[in-house]
Parts: C-alpha cells; structure tokens; sequence
C-alpha cells in the first residue's frame, strides 16, 4: 500500500532520502565532519554538525544528480556561512562533473542574520554559481513545500533555477509577511491573516501566475515524479528569455493599474483570465491545475 | 544561576562501556531547534562511552547527568562517542533521541 507522506512535515534528510532512488544518497561533508557555523557559538546559539543543509550525490529514476536539501527546523534554514559554502561548493562541483541534473530541496527563510554579511555573500555565490549551472545546460529544479516557504537570498536563488516545483503549502516570495508588517505596516500587510499569506505567496498562487512551473500535493511522492519530469528541463537564460520575462511582469503589472487596496491576489487571478478565481483557495491541487489560462 | 557564564554551556561524561558497538556509520537523529536537539553517535576507540554535550539551555549539569546515566544503563556501549547539539529539549526528548540514535545503528 501506498501511505501518503507530507513533505512537508518530513525532516530535510528523511525528503532527501525518498525523493532520489533509494539508498543512492552519498553525502558530502556529513555530520560527522562537523563543518559547523564558525559564529554561532559567539552568539550563544547551538550549531547543527552539518550547519543545516545536506548535500551530495544520488540518482533520481537511474540518472545521476547531485541534490541538497535545507533543514528548516534549524534556525528557519537560514543560509549562513557554512551552509551558503556547501550549496555553491556543489553547484560548481556540478559545473565540473556534469550531472544529469541539481535537484535543491529549498527551505529557508533567506540569509541567516547572526551571520550578517557572510550569509549574505554565501547567498551571492550560490546564485553566481547556479546561474553557471544553468548555462551550462544542467538543469537545476528546486523544490519548495517545507513549512518555512523559501523566501529572502533563497526565494531569489529559487527564481533563479531552471525549474521550481511547488506544494500547495509551499510558499515562495522574497519579504517575508512578518517583514513586510514591520516595515509597511499592518495595513498594507496583516502577517497574522493566514489566508492573504498563502493568497500571495502560496504554490497556488504563483503556480497560476507562473512563477513556479508544477504544482503538486504536499507529498513526498508527487515531489519525487515533479522532480523526475523536470530532469530535462534545462532553460538557459538567453536575451530572448529574459526579454519575455520582462514582458510577462509588465503585463502583470498592468492588469493591476487601477485594482482597489482590497482585491489582493483574488483580482490578479481573474485578470489573468481564471475562471472562479475567488474559489481558488478553496480548490485542490487536481481541480486548479485545470484553472490555469494557457 | 548567577556564576554561570554566557553562551553555550558544554557538558562532558564518560562510561566504562560493556557492550561493544563494533564498526558503524555514524548516525544523526534530530534537529537543532527549540525544545529538540541533535544526537550524533558514532564509533570511538576504546571501550568507553563519552557523550559531550552543547547546549543553549545554561544550568541543567544535574539534569544531564542523570538523562544520560539512565541511558547509558539502558544501552552500555563501548566504544562510542555521543556529541549532542540542544536547543533546551525537556529530558524525556533527549531520551528518546538518544533511543532513537542506538535504534538506527547498523553494522
């Protein structure tokens, strides 16, 4: 029998473990070497032995990748030195060895802020390094359903992949919600209104405005078949491409020139030409797959 | 509490072991968050059991010891070392991280 598994209340190690074929997972720089935050302890915060982040090698339907995944439940999977080093540390090895693909399991709430600076070039480099990746013409998919969305330095480093896979309780975005409050005001954002957070941030809603490429149900099966049909999904970034997205964000902002404080994401949908948009949070993942204009 | 300094506190015991573990991979059970810890076990020379501790939770030496007395009478491995990150986990979570650990040992 086939025993639903959410992803996301599965630890890092135990999604990495079933999404590529089992027992094909070898780490690099495991626990055991415990290459930890060099700043924490300053700080009197407790380091994790692989600073929150596994990396390595494994085959996912046969093919060789290379994968990693965050661990949120470590400091928000907040990217610090260390664990900034080893994503871009395997996304060049990957522009040395040449896998079939990189399949990142992201979950972070951006750059680790006890590590300030560091952090912040650590995530710097791992979008240098991914954008290399990608030219190259190895695919990178990154995987977003954790309950701590992917946000800051990582959502960024998300938009930057090939191809994003996405759970309806997956969250994607740059500013956090709570970030947001804090610098705009309640008004402008309620970060306690668990609604208008999944409404602009959730798998469904940029599913449906195309900024992630597959929606599927918060299973860690569903992520493992997005993950093997995107493994030729490799789109290097052309002038071509690029002037597209310029266009699509254009037009995106157009559609909502003259939209009233109250409408929120409800009426980018409809613009955008879903039917029931105002139904949409109410839909599963099958029923809204079949509501995205083509 | 007051002479106890700021940061992390770190905590060091040693059994006599009496089973041998033998050659394993390491095993990592647990997360470093609020109210949980991480438990690393892996294989060490000798025929003790050394378990160090780091924790963000300052003042609980007593407690400690105790947790890991209990455990090391329920499982007494030799040649092992235990190294733990904790971020205030209750006693009751240790102890099962720490089952948790020896479970998933595998020669």
């Amino acid at each position: 029998m086939n025993v639903h598994l959410s992803y996301a209340e599965c630890p890092a190690r135990e999604r990495l473990q079933r999404i590529v074929d089992p027992g094909s997972f070898h780490e690099w720089l495991p626990p055991a070497e415990r290459l930890t935050s060099p700043h924490l302890a300053a700080l009197g915060v407790p380091s994790s032995f692989d600073d929150g982040v596994a990396i390595g090698r494994a085959t996912l339907a046969g093919r060789p990748v290379f994968v990693a995944a965050q661990e949120g439940r470590f400091m928000g999977g907040g990217v610090g030195e260390v664990h900034g080093a080893k994503l871009a540390g395997l996304l060049r090895r990957a522009l040395r060895d040449r896998p079939h693909a990189v399949v990142l399991l992201a979950e972070s709430g951006g750059v680790r802020l006890h590590e300030a600076n560091a952090g912040l070039i650590a995530v710097s480099e791992v979008m240098r390094a991914l954008l290399d990746v990608r030219a190259a013409g190895v695919p990178v998919v990154v995987l977003i359903g954790g309950a701590n969305g992917c946000f800051g330095g990582m959502g960024i480093v998300a938009r930057c992949a090939d191809r994003v896979v996405m759970s309806d309780v997956g969250r994607l975005a740059m500013s956090g919600p709570e970030v947001i409050e804090a610098s705009h005001g309640v008004d402008e954002f309620d970060a306690r209104d668990r609604a208008l957070v999944w409404r602009t941030t959730g798998g469904k809603h940029r599913w449906l405005t195309g900024d992630c490429d597959a929606l599927v149900e918060d299973d860690v099966e569903a992520f493992r078949a997005a993950a093997i049909a995107s493994l030729d999904a490799s789109a290097p970034v052309t002038l071509e491409t690029l002037e597209a997205e310029h266009a699509l964000l254009a037009a995106r902002l157009a559609l909502l020139a003259d939209v009233s404080h109250e409408d929120d994401a409800v009426a980018l949908w409809s613009r955008l030409g879903v039917a029931d948009a105002a139904r949409v949070g109410d839909l599963d993942v099958d029923e809204l797959r079949a509501l995205r204009p083509a | 509490m007051k002479d106890i300094a700021p940061g992390l506190e770190t905590l060091e015991y040693v059994f006599p072991g009496e089973r041998p573990a033998g050659d394993f991979a390491p095993v990592l059970a647990g997360v470093v968050g609020s109210g949980n810890l991480e438990v690393l076990v892996e294989p060490a020379p000798g025929s003790d059991c050394s378990i160090r501790i780091e924790t963000s939770a300052r003042g609980f030496g007593g407690i400690w010891e105790a947790v890991v007395r209990d455990f090391h009478a329920r499982h007494p491995l030799a040649g092992v070392r235990v190294s733990i990150n904790d971020m205030g986990a209750t006693p009751a979570v240790v102890s099962l991280r720490l089952d948790q650990a020896v479970s998933e040992l595998t020669p």
